[in-house]
């Protein structure tokens, strides 16, 4: 039950992108086409998936035996950035389809903080090897709710007379506030 | 290039990392719930990034072109690093306030793409001047928007009372919304005045 409702807290009462503000870049960068958040999105709940799972790996089986937990941000940058690398040439080999479709997206997720960012969390917690993968997948599904919801709403704005000096980003953080207060709405609503 | 005055006016105004470019994002929005928090995430940013840049300037013949960006960010990182534990050590109370976003500095992509289109091309001086321009261009613009929201949202300016307790207070300023609402408009203003030079 505790693990449903920690995947649900991600994606609703801390939703990354909305709450905690990471992974605003590419929450804003491409949230152009509904088509192309779709697939940052998958990609995004992909690599955060494994990267939590390494990291976790990574700290507890290396950086705490050799007592060198003050390395973890190092060490966690060079997984990440790693891993970004070996999913895009697995998917290459593997699924030329899948990496047609998430292809430009994969080497930019290295520089989305909610990556790093749920690793810190996942460590900062202690939590376990299933919690820490958990959270990152509810995580990352809040990433895709986000940036998904939020493509769809600027594709409409991009037919509608806005004020001239609000064209472009001003409209996006106006409009991404407005949804940040209603996913206000579900905060209290899960207590971990 | 190469007149320092230039380089740090440049950072400032004309590419201002914030409200021209539009980069570094998470921190802009995540810390700027009071100017305090705002500036001092700006100078964190700042001292990585004008150690960042001029350490990749010194290397930039050394490293290999192919694996440049790992190189980076080993160089950021340890910086990061750097400061958080200056942080914890000195200004304890800072670094409780900006908790996570202190290691996230690494993944500020303001310091990679100055790491990539600017310190890894020019002298090691020019750099540190980059660095400090951007810096600061990066830290004004943290503190404006802190100033704004904690003025808003809780009618202090730098912890200091400044609205009367009568006046209401807008919470919804200093909790995520906010954020998005004052950046969208302070850009919207910023455009405002831009066209109406232009025309």
């Amino acid at each position: 039950m505790d693990l449903i409702l920690l995947v649900l807290a991600g994606i609703f009462v801390n939703n990354y992108v909305l709450s905690q503000f990471l992974g605003i870049c590419p929450f804003l960068g491409v949230s152009k086409k509904v088509e192309t958040a779709t697939g940052m999105g998958v990609a995004v709940i992909f690599v955060i998936t494994l990267a939590c799972a390494a990291t976790y790996l990574v700290y507890n089986f290396i950086l705490v035996p050799l007592d060198i937990t003050y390395l973890y941000n190092i060490a966690f940058i060079l997984v990440i950035a790693a891993l970004v690398q070996f999913v895009e040439m697995f998917l290459k080999k593997s699924s030329p389809s899948l990496y047609q479709a998430l292809g430009v997206f994969l080497p930019l997720i290295t520089t989305n903080c909610a990556v790093l960012g749920v690793a810190v969390v996942n460590m900062q917690n202690e939590y376990n090897f299933i919690w820490s993968v958990l959270n990152g997948i509810g995580s990352a599904a809040g990433f895709a709710l986000a940036i998904i919801l939020f493509a769809g709403i600027r594709e409409r704005i991009e037919f509608n007379d806005t004020p001239k000096a609000f064209d472009g980003f001003p409209m996006a953080l106006v409009t991404a506030g407005i949804m940040s207060i209603a996913f206000l709405g579900f905060s209290g609503l899960i207590k971990l | 290039m190469g007149n320092p005055i230039t380089i740090i006016k440049n950072g400032i105004l004309n590419e201002n990392p914030t409200f021209k470019q539009v980069i570094g994002m998470c921190p802009t929005l995540a810390v700027t719930s009071s100017a305090i928090n705002g500036i001092g995430m700006g100078l964190s940013t700042a001292a990585v990034l004008i150690c960042s840049n001029l350490f990749i300037s010194i290397l930039r013949k050394v490293i290999p072109d192919t694996v440049r960006i790992p190189c980076f960010i080993v160089v950021i990182a340890t910086f990061v690093t750097i400061i958080q534990f200056l942080l914890q050590a000195y200004l304890p109370d800072l670094n409780a306030s900006l908790g996570l976003y202190i290691p996230l500095i690494v993944v500020n992509c303001l310091i990679l793409a100055r790491a990539e289109s600017f310190a890894s091309k020019n002298s090691p001086i020019d750099s540190i001047f980059d660095g400090i321009g951007m810096g600061l261009g990066f830290t004004i613009a943290l503190g404006v928007i802190g100033l704004v929201r904690e003025f808003i949202g809780a009618g202090t300016l730098f912890g200091a009372t400044v609205l009367p307790e009568a006046f209401p207070r807008t919470l919804l300023f200093v909790m995520a919304p906010g954020a998005f609402f004052t950046l969208g408009c302070l850009m919207a203003l910023l455009n405002y005045f831009s066209n109406k030079k232009k025309a």
